[in-house]
């Protein structure tokens, strides 16, 4: 699209209709008093000349900002959402010892990390980030979709690629729930940010241990619901395909359930756990130590079956926290009765 | 006696080249935090000899921590002068220096400029340091510094929401359109990696003669720059701005504090 030809040829309110973020635009320069009916090169030479000396700038100048805004929003950009698997390629540890493995992921897979604390579970996560090439501390190499990635590529989907999540992550803007999403549509440039945010909502509801409402203040909500407000937005609205979540155990949220949603929104999940349920959820975990990957352990009947009486267990610690919410006296065994 | 004649046949042939990165930020947002990262992963990758130049207002306590990671650091205080004009006076000395000590890599460290200005200089790569923790409009208002920025380096995203992350990344891509947007964990380093790679490749310099700046530094030269503290009309000599107060005008939206 030629953007110095749309803002020759239709007036402000014209293109601000058609391309709605240029009301951003206005604002980011200060030109939000712009004569509207005229087209952008007219408005400007008609406009006050001390605001173009303020910003030290000219006409011409804007318009060349302005094309370059239009391109940088309104243009489609390759979209990082279609890569299928993503492979580590096992470097070595921090004694310099092979790691000799190799592990594909594909999309709708979890893989959960575990390790003692200090292990290296970081620096694995960063190699994923940043698709390491050999060219990290750890050797290791990073392939998408079966293949190395070109130097260009790999830069152009740094920051694209891996949403993050942790235990230590809060919201700070003052915004409400519906606020908040309706920002975060936006920035997506979704088409149906109505639908989305509802979506996100109801799904974040679902997940948290206690309801809340859609003008909630987001600094207000508990840390269970801001951890469950997040997953869920991270599932519906981030348009990363692989996601890092770095211990949510403590969140007081439906852990299964989180994990579900993000699976099932065909996202790459890497966890890093001390979970049992968690890690023994993941399709494969992998153990670390001293820097190093020692060991890939596949899911199996046997822990599957471990699997289902952990589940148990935690479903009694689920009815005991909610008896405790509702102030009962804990009497031995008066849980087992009890539906969650 | 031979090994003193070499020495001083080094001294007087080191024009050798070196790269500058200008990396400015507001105060607090972990410039220093980024740039001890950025080292570490240079060193990492062999990029042994990196020294600093930092330009500060009227205090700085990152000298030590500089000094702990064995880091050459000269500190310049702007004190009653213009931080800017300050830092475009002295750069062309730090390049000097830098060359003298036979550094890689000179990193310039600028604090406490106002948000008018930047202290970028064209083909000299530049980075702008900006914390999540901010406001999630603070991109939109900081102005050259960001503008005119290569590179973009967000921190303090491990402690807000990856919608956070994302929105505040949108609206640093709004007022600079063209910069690589990198987040970098200042404490864990995460993040400096892919910032050393990009910077690892960047341009040779042995002098700043002939390079400009990328933004002009403000107007001035005022009865106040010069010293005025008196407040009133018949004080106020020189280069001055005023302000519009209409009369008894009506509160509208444009001026009922900010918008979104």
């Amino acid at each position: 699209m030629d953007f110095y030809d749309i803002a020759e040829n239709s007036t402000v309110a014209e293109v601000i209709d058609r391309f709605p973020i240029v009301e951003d635009f206005l604002d980011n320069l200060n030109l939000r008093g712009l004569d509207r009916t005229l087209p952008l090169p007219d408005a400007l030479e008609n406009g006050d000349p001390e605001w173009l000396e303020n910003l030290g700038t000219n006409v011409d100048d804007i318009l060349d900002q302005f094309a370059d805004f239009l391109e940088a929003f309104v243009t489609p950009h390759e979209s990082a959402a279609d890569i299928e698997s993503i492979t580590v390629v096992g470097g070595h540890d921090k004694s310099g010892k092979a790691e000799n493995c190799s592990i594909t992921v594909k999309h709708g897979q979890v893989l959960s990390i575990v390790g003692p604390t200090g292990s290296g579970k970081s620096r694995l996560l960063s190699d994923i980030e940043c698709l390491a090439q050999g060219d990290t501390p750890t050797g290791r190499v990073v392939m998408i979709g079966g293949r190395r990635p070109k130097d260009e590529e790999r830069f152009e989907l740094e920051g694209h690629l891996v949403a993050q999540l942790s235990q230590n992550m809060n919201f700070v803007m003052d915004l409400s729930v519906r606020e908040f999403l309706m920002m975060h549509a936006r920035s997506r440039m979704s088409s149906e940010p109505e639908k989305i945010v509802s979506r996100c909502f109801e799904k974040a509801n679902e997940l948290a241990g206690e309801k809340f409402t859609i003008d909630t203040k987001v600094t207000q909500l508990s840390g269970g619901q801001s951890r469950a407000l997040m997953i869920a937005d991270t599932a519906y609205m981030s348009s990363s395909p692989i996601v890092l979540i770095d211990e949510i155990e403590n969140a007081g949220i439906d852990r299964k359930q989180a994990i579900s949603i993000l699976t099932s929104n065909d996202k790459i999940v890497f966890m890093s756990t001390h979970d049992p349920l968690l890690a023994l959820s993941a399709d494969r975990r992998i153990v670390i130590r001293n820097g190093g990957i020692i060991k890939v352990i596949d899911s199996s009947d046997e822990e599957r079956e471990s699997l289902r009486h952990i589940q148990e267990l935690d479903d009694e610690i689920m009815k005991i926290r909610s008896m405790l919410r509702m102030g009962e006296i804990i009497k031995p065994g008066a849980w087992r009765e009890r539906s969650i | 006696m031979t090994v003193f004649v070499r020495n001083i046949i080094l001294e007087t042939e080191r024009v050798e080249e070196m790269k500058l990165i200008t990396v400015s930020g507001p105060p607090s947002s972990g410039k220093t935090s980024v740039i001890l990262k950025l080292v570490y992963a240079l060193r990492e990758q062999g990029f042994g000899k990196i020294g600093v130049v930092k330009f500060d207002c009227l205090a700085s306590f990152d000298r030590i921590r500089y000094e702990e990671a064995g880091v050459p650091v000269v500190t310049g205080f702007s004190g009653k002068f213009c931080p800017d004009h300050f830092f475009i006076s002295n750069i062309e000395d730090a390049v000097k220096w830098g060359n003298s000590r036979g550094f890689d890599m000179l990193i310039t460290e600028s604090a406490g400029l106002c948000n008018r200005c930047s202290p970028h200089i064209q083909r000299i790569p530049a980075i702008c340091v900006i914390d999540n923790l901010s406001g999630i409009n603070t991109p939109r208002k900081i102005g050259p510094m960001l503008k005119f920025a290569d590179y973009v380096v967000i921190t303090k995203g491990d402690i807000v929401s990856q919608a956070e992350r994302e929105v505040f990344k949108f609206n640093v891509r709004q007022v600079n359109t063209r910069a690589r947007i990198l987040f970098v964990n200042g404490i864990t380093g995460q993040g400096a990696f892919m910032l050393s790679k990009y910077l690892k490749d960047s341009v040779d310099i042995t002098t700043l003669s002939d390079m400009r700046l990328r933004f002009t530094t403000p107007a001035s030269v005022c009865s106040y720059c010069t010293g005025e503290t008196r407040i009133g009309d018949e004080f106020q000599n020189g280069m001055m701005k005023k302000m519009e107060f209409h009369e008894a005008a009506p509160l509208s939206e444009t001026e009922s504090g900010e918008s979104r």
